[in-house]
Formats: structure tokens, sequence, C-alpha cells
């Protein structure tokens, strides 16, 4: 046990140096921030100072190495563009986001995953068919313009929800949460239904397919032909061994729920960090780029690592760190 | 924490309750008068720091001027007017003398003095980490005299005509409070304290800022309690929320639901001619074939076409400016035949826009020696400027009418700038907002010969040079006299502008879209400001 952590952490810390540097080298390549960052009016004296100010005068791998010390000691560096360190704007958009993807996944769990049986149970029905006429739908619509109607039909149209921006927070054990209150869960309705709509529809086909892969297998027919009643057959022996990919997606989807969260936040102008990395990177504040992918990084690792957990618990047969593991 | 829960609930089934009892009354009207007077207002940008000295960048410039005032301020259209100082004037080539408004208090109570001056005016270029400082505006000043506590000399190091329009960016904050205060404490509220009509209420970045009524302001009270900014980058969203009554007033309404707008009853739009003018760098730097201009077999040539008065000027004159407003503008432009529009200081009523005339272009072409045209890329952004992109794709045609062959490509304002600056095109399309007002910095900016270390034509992407325009235009920007210099400017323009030292396209309109009821005094400086949002009856 000890040892598979050490690896995992060993594994997790060349990622993240890995990536640091790629991102480093990506920016660069992009462009010179200071030609976006001095007002064009300035003179030449103003842009050497200001390029001397964000240390961007020196050589490339001198601001690297920079780099490196800081966040060997948790130091990601200073926005260029607020002036403050670019962890503690992150951190202080993480809540936003994680409420929004939490918000996002527990709508996608509670819809998707009842629906994916139905339609599993009965793939023939009219409901069948409409819950994956449905899935196909959400499947297949581009999120923003998903985001555009929601706000067309409830905020503009309709004018029951608000169209964009986060509501009232209160303080829940510390992190300013907006669920709490009804001026907060309005605000936060659309955006996480909008989010939702594609895992909710993985989740219906993802499933309804381990579902009717479940019903034909012989521990199924056993148990009902055993007299066990129909819920018992659904909620312990299909439900609990078609558990694992299932939980796996979920896993790996809310991840990229809270990286990805970017145009549902921008459409929406949500305050978390997706809309600070598109305005970071137009702006190439670089240290709010490389700060923000870190924390993506270290959340996947993060992520992983508890799928693996739920692994273990769920399925008795895969044991922690033998060398295959639960084969996914 | 749940004491709070449950007293935000409470509260927020009161105001529905309270609120459907409202709409059951025959009369709210004057239930609603006692109301607070709130609006919001969807900005287009990231404000970045509510410290006015941090970053120098229009938004921010914008924003801060609600909370914070300048010696000189700037009306709808660019004139100086007395803010803080009641009047100016210059003594001598190197002084001026400005007489501070008696009876101004900051926001903490404290009185406004010549110490806050003069503070103020040392912190501002000064700020530690500013990506982009004021030190422009400070540069030329030598010191600051205080004579008496309302009148402060300042000495500059040369003779600086500008100085006035250089001061109205800097905001003057309270001496007390900013000698122990960082840029932190501004964003924090602790230290935004100005003698501006709104006091400072809340800044989150990315989200918005909230700010709320002076009522001791010395200019009279504004119409509004409470003012929230929200930033909504994206447009769609920005249009969005006006329809949705997030918000009532939002700026830089996209091209596309101008017309969709303007046709609503609900809604009041309002535009302006902006100081913003969209041009053409010619890059004049090679001897030979400048980069991505090269004869139609892919061959570079033997000399530099844009070195030719004839190829640039045909290039002019194969604009149809007209269609570009009219079409790809939707009409909320104005065709440009200089820097500025005419309603600016040292613009000349003789420049008007170049006439179209493809048949005229293709004449000079051929007395130029490309009777058969030559190939070039036209480089432009794609998220700069307004239609960027759509206006490259139109010049790319109305060129291929003349007999040339184009390619066109844009990208993103973070690559492009960075290579335009490095002079990697040939032909580039650009854009100019002249925030002081007058054509004589535009011109030292764009089209005076390139020389960092003089601050001569440091933006001068197109490399245009020439001796005898250069001349006037340093004579003009040393003499103090007004009428005079404006004769010189205006010499100087007609002199670049004969010589085509870069082709000007149009100036863009900035556009508001409010709802109805309220009425938003445009300006020309892109400026969005609570102060100018006045409801109409």
């Amino acid at each position: 046990m000890f040892n598979y952590f050490l690896r995992r952490f060993g594994q997790s810390f060349l990622v993240l140096i890995a990536m640091s540097c790629i991102v480093f080298l990506g920016v660069f390549a992009i462009g010179n921030p200071i030609d976006l960052l001095v007002n064009p009016q300035a003179d030449e004296i103003e842009r050497v100072r200001a390029t001397a100010a964000l240390g961007l005068d020196r050589p490339l791998y001198e601001q690297y190495f920079t780099f490196l010390k800081g966040a060997a000691s948790g130091d990601l560096g200073r926005s260029f563009v607020f002036g403050v360190p670019a962890l503690e704007l992150i951190l202080s958009k993480m809540p936003a986001t994680i409420e929004l993807a939490l918000f996002a996944m527990v709508i996608a769990v509670a819809i998707g995953i009842p629906l994916g049986l139905v339609a599993g149970l009965r793939p023939d029905s009219l409901i069948g068919r409409s819950i994956m006429a449905f899935s196909i739908v959400g499947f297949s619509l581009p999120t923003f313009w998903v985001g555009l109607v929601l706000i067309m039909f409830f905020a503009v149209q309709l004018g029951w929800l608000p169209s964009n921006g986060r509501g009232e927070t209160t303080l829940l054990f510390g992190v300013p949460v907006s669920f709490l209150s009804w001026d907060g869960l309005s605000h936060l309705l659309l955006p996480a239904l909008n989010l939702a709509l594609f895992k909710l529809s993985l989740l219906i086909r993802l499933t309804r397919a381990q579902v009717r892969e479940a019903v034909l297998q012989d521990y199924v027919k056993f148990a009902r032909a055993k007299g066990l009643s129909q819920g018992r057959v659904i909620g312990v022996h299909i439900l609990k061994n078609i558990m694992i990919p299932i939980v796996t997606v979920i896993g790996l989807e809310f991840g990229s729920v809270i990286a990805f969260a970017i145009v549902t936040e921008s459409i929406f102008a949500w305050p978390g960090t997706g809309k600070l990395l598109i305005d970071s990177i137009n702006q190439l504040d670089r240290p709010v780029i490389v700060a923000y992918l870190m924390v993506i990084v270290a959340l996947f690792i993060a992520i992983n690592f508890i799928v693996d957990l739920v692994y273990s618990l769920l399925d008795p047969r895969v044991r922690l760190g033998q060398s295959s593991g639960g084969g996914h | 924490m749940t004491l709070a829960y449950h007293r935000s609930a409470k509260n927020a089934l009161l105001t529905t309750i309270c609120s459907l009892a409202l709409l059951a009354l025959p009369a709210t009207s004057s239930v609603a008068q006692t109301k607070t007077r709130e609006v919001s207002i969807g900005l287009q940008a990231a404000i970045t720091s509510m410290d006015p000295h941090y970053h120098n960048v229009g938004p921010n410039n914008s924003l801060v001027r609600h909370v914070f005032e300048s010696l000189v301020h700037i009306d709808e259209n660019q004139k100086l007017v007395p803010g803080l100082a009641t009047s100016w004037k210059a003594i001598d080539d190197l002084t001026w003398e400005f007489k501070l408004r008696k009876n101004v208090r900051f926001h903490d109570g404290s009185p406004f003095t010549a110490e806050d001056v003069a503070f103020s005016i040392k912190r501002a270029p000064n700020v530690p980490n500013s990506p982009s400082s004021f030190a422009t505006f400070t540069r030329s000043i030598a010191d600051i005299k205080i004579v008496d506590s309302h009148t402060v000399l300042v000495k500059t190091t040369s003779a600086n005509v500008l100085l006035p329009s250089d001061l109205a960016v800097v905001r003057i904050i309270s001496k007390n409070v900013g000698e122990k205060a960082s840029t932190e404490d501004y964003n924090s509220g602790k230290a935004a304290i100005g003698t501006g009509p709104y006091k400072f209420q809340e800044y989150i970045p990315n989200q918005r800022v909230v700010l709320k009524a002076n009522f001791g302001y010395w200019g009279g009270e504004e119409p509004w309690d409470v003012v929230t900014f929200k930033m909504l980058t994206n447009p769609a969203a920005r249009v969005a929320a006006l329809l949705s009554g997030d918000v009532q007033m939002i700026e830089t309404v996209p091209t596309a639901d101008i017309v969709k707008l303007s046709k609503d009853a609900k809604y009041s739009l309002v535009d302006k001619i902006s100081n913003r003018v969209i041009y053409v760098h010619l890059n004049q730097s090679t001897e030979k074939s400048p980069p991505f201009v090269t004869a139609k077999d892919g061959k570079p040539l033997d000399k530099n076409p844009f070195r030719d008065l004839r190829v640039r000027k045909a290039l002019s004159m194969a604009i149809n400016r007209d269609a570009i407003v009219s079409r790809v503008m939707e009409g909320k432009a104005q065709s440009a035949g200089q820097l500025l529009p005419e309603i600016f200081f040292g613009t000349s009523k003789k420049l008007k826009p170049q006439k179209f005339d493809p048949e005229g272009a293709k004449k000079l072409l051929a007395e130029a020696g490309y009777p058969n045209g030559f190939a070039m890329t036209i480089h432009g952004p794609n998220n700069r400027y307004i239609n960027d992109a759509n206006i490259a794709q139109a010049l790319a045609q109305m060129y291929t009418r003349i007999g040339l062959d184009i390619k066109v490509e844009t990208m993103p304002s973070s690559v492009y700038f960075t290579r335009a600056t490095k002079l990697e095109f040939g032909f580039m399309l650009l854009g100019w907002g002249t925030e002081s007002g007058e054509q004589g910095s535009a011109m030292r900016s764009l089209l005076a010969t390139h020389d960092t270390a003089k601050g001569m034509g440091v933006t001068n992407r197109g490399r245009y040079s020439n001796a005898e325009f250069d001349k006037v235009l340093s004579a003009a920007l040393v003499t103090m006299d007004e009428k005079k210099r404006e004769a010189m400017i205006i010499k100087a323009a007609e002199m670049v502008m004969g010589d085509v030292g870069l082709i000007p396209l149009h100036y863009e309109f900035s556009t508001w879209a409010t709802t109805k009821g309220l009425r938003y005094a445009a300006r020309t400086d892109q400026y969005t400001l609570a102060i100018g949002l006045k409801p109409t009856n």
C-alpha cells in the first residue's frame, strides 16, 4: 500500500514538472504579453520598465527556474494583469467552479442513471425510445448554443431565472456557496443544467448499455428464478454490478467538468476559474495559466486516485497496488 | 453560520412576499419612489484593479473615475473641463499653475489640498508590479511646488503643451491614506477613498464592482444610490443580460444585434464617433520586397513597392470605404481621411476620405511599374477591433478587383501584435485610439520617423519616414500658443496624408444600449460612466 502511494506520488510529480515546462514554452511561443498589457500610447522607457517589472527581460530558462524555485515553496508567481498571487486568484474562484461542477454532476447522476435504467430495462417501449432520442439530442447539441437557448427561454422570454452571474452566497464551513439561498440557487440552475446536459446524456447511454448487458447474465436470470422481487434484482444485482464503469466515467467527467466549464462559464458570466482562464489566455497572463493548469493536473491526479479507491470498495477482487489493478 | 443562512433565507422569503404584495397593489409607483435607486451596467472588459495608478488601460481608467477624480476632467467630446482644479495656465514654457477647487472633501471626510495633488503625481508612476504604469503622463514633470493649500506649480523638464491632458488621466488620491496603502488595499476597499461622486463598496476580480452614492459630493447629487458594474466579456452574454433585465445598460453592442435592438421599443441605442481610427500600415522598412509581398509568380520584388507614393495612393483609392461602413459595420462607423474625426483638435477640414476609384488605382499601379499587380497577404487581428476580420476580407476583395493576388490571414491579438511590432508583416490592419484627443500626439506615435530614444514614431510599424514632416510636427509639439500650434499640426497632417504615410479606413463608433427610460451621454473616449447615465423623466 505504501509503495503504491509512493509510486503514484512520484508519477504525479513528474507530470506536474513536464506540464509546467510545456506551458511555459507554449505561452512564450504565442507572443509577448507586453504588447497587450502596456498602453499603446506609452513610450519605449515605459515598455522597458514594464518588461523588467514582470521579469520578462530575463532569458526564458531563467524565468522558468525562478518559477520552479517559487513553486517549491508554494508560490506560483504573481498575475501579470491583477498583480496578486496567481494561486490565490485561482483559489478564490475555485469554490464557484466546484459548486457549479458538483451541482451539474448531481443533476446528471440523479436524472441520468434512473433514465438509463428505464431505457435499459424497456429498450423497445415508447418511453425507452424517447429517453434515447433525448440523449442523442443532449449529446449532439453544442454547449454554447444550448446555453444561449436556455437564456433566451428561461431568462429573456419567461423571466423566471437570471441570465448571468453568481447570486448571493452564504458561508458553509468557511466556503462561500450559493445553493443555500433562493437567489443563489436561481443563478446556479441554468448554468448547471447547461453543463449537466452532455454528462446526463452520456450517463443515460452508458447505464442503458450496461443494464442491457447485465439482464442477460445468468446471475440475473437466476435471481429472477429464485423469485426475488424486481426491485431487489435491479437495485442489488444489476445496479451494483454495473457501477464500476459508471463510477470511472463519473470521476473522469467530474474532472473535465471542473477543468473545461469554460464555455458555460463565459456564456453565463459565472465567476469561476474557467472564465479566469480564458481571460488570462487572451491577455497572455502566464503565471495564471501555469498555476491554473498545475491545479487542474493535481485535481485530476486526486480524482483518479479516489476512483481507484472506490473501485476497491465496489469490487472486492480489485486490490490497490497490484500490477494490473482494475484494468481500466 | 446556520444562523446567517436562516436569516438570509428568511430575508429572501420576505422579499418574495413583499414583491408579490407590490405586484398586487395598483399604486406601485409611490412605493417605488422610496426604493433605493439601483442600476446595473454590463462592461465588455475586465477591471483589473481598483488602484487608480496600477494599470493604465481604458477600462480601469474609466471605472476608477467614479471614485477618484483628476485635476482636469474630460467631457463627452474630449474637451478639457475643470475637475479638482478650477483653472490652469502656463506661466512660462516650463511652468504650469493649477488653482485647486475649495471645499472638496474625500470620502473619509478629510479636506482635499495641494498636498494630495503632489503626493498623487509622485505615486502614479511608481506603483510596484504595474503592467502599464502612468509614467508616460508624468515623465515631463520635473517638480511640483506647493504655493499655498490650493495652488500648485508644476515644473516640466521641457515644454509640454499636453500637460493638462496628461494630468486628466492621473487620479488624485488622499495623501494620508495613500502613504500607507498598497494596491491590495485599494482592491479591498480599505484605501479606495477619493473625492468622486461614488464610493467604493465591493470589487471582485472578473466579476463585478459595486459603488454607492457619495451624498456630500461637491458636484451635486447623482441619480443613483447603488451602481453595479458587471464584467460580461462574452458579447452574447452581455446582450442576454440586457434582454433579461439583469442589467440596464451595456457597452459595445455587437454589430449583429444592433439592428434587432434598435427596432425593439423596450430599448434605446446611442452611438458616438470615437477617437479610434482603423488604418493600414504599409511596411516600408525594407529596400526590397517587404514580408509577404512578392511578384505574382512568388519571386521577390527588386524594390519595396510601398516606398512608392503611387502604389500607396493606389492602395488607398482601391478601397470602397463607404461599402465597408454600410455593409461590414452596419453604418456604425465613418469613413476616415485622417487620424481623428473633425470634431477633434488639430484636424484639417480639407482632409476628406479618399474617393473610391479602382480604375485610377489600376492606372497608378501601371505607372509605378506594376501593370499586372503583385501578390501580398493582408494581416490583421480577429478579436481586437470591431469586425476586424471581416474588414480584412472586404479589403481583399477590393484589391483583387484592381488585379492584385491577395491572401488574408487574421489571428488573435495575443499573437498578432507581437509579430506586427517585430515587422513580420507587409500589409497590417491596425487601429489607434487617441486618448489625448489631439492629432499631434497621434501623428507623433504613428507617423514620425521611428526613434524610440526621442519617443518619436514609437508605434510606427510602417516605418514611414519624411524629414520635412518630422520638422513641422516636432516644432508644433513644443509650441505653447494654442492657435499657432493647431495651425502647425494641421499643416503637418495635410503633408503626411497627402503623402499617404498610412491608409486611414474609418473611425469606429462606440455603441451603448439602455432600457427605455434611461439616457446615456455617449462619449468619444469610449468610457462607460454611471455619471453620464440619467433617467429621462
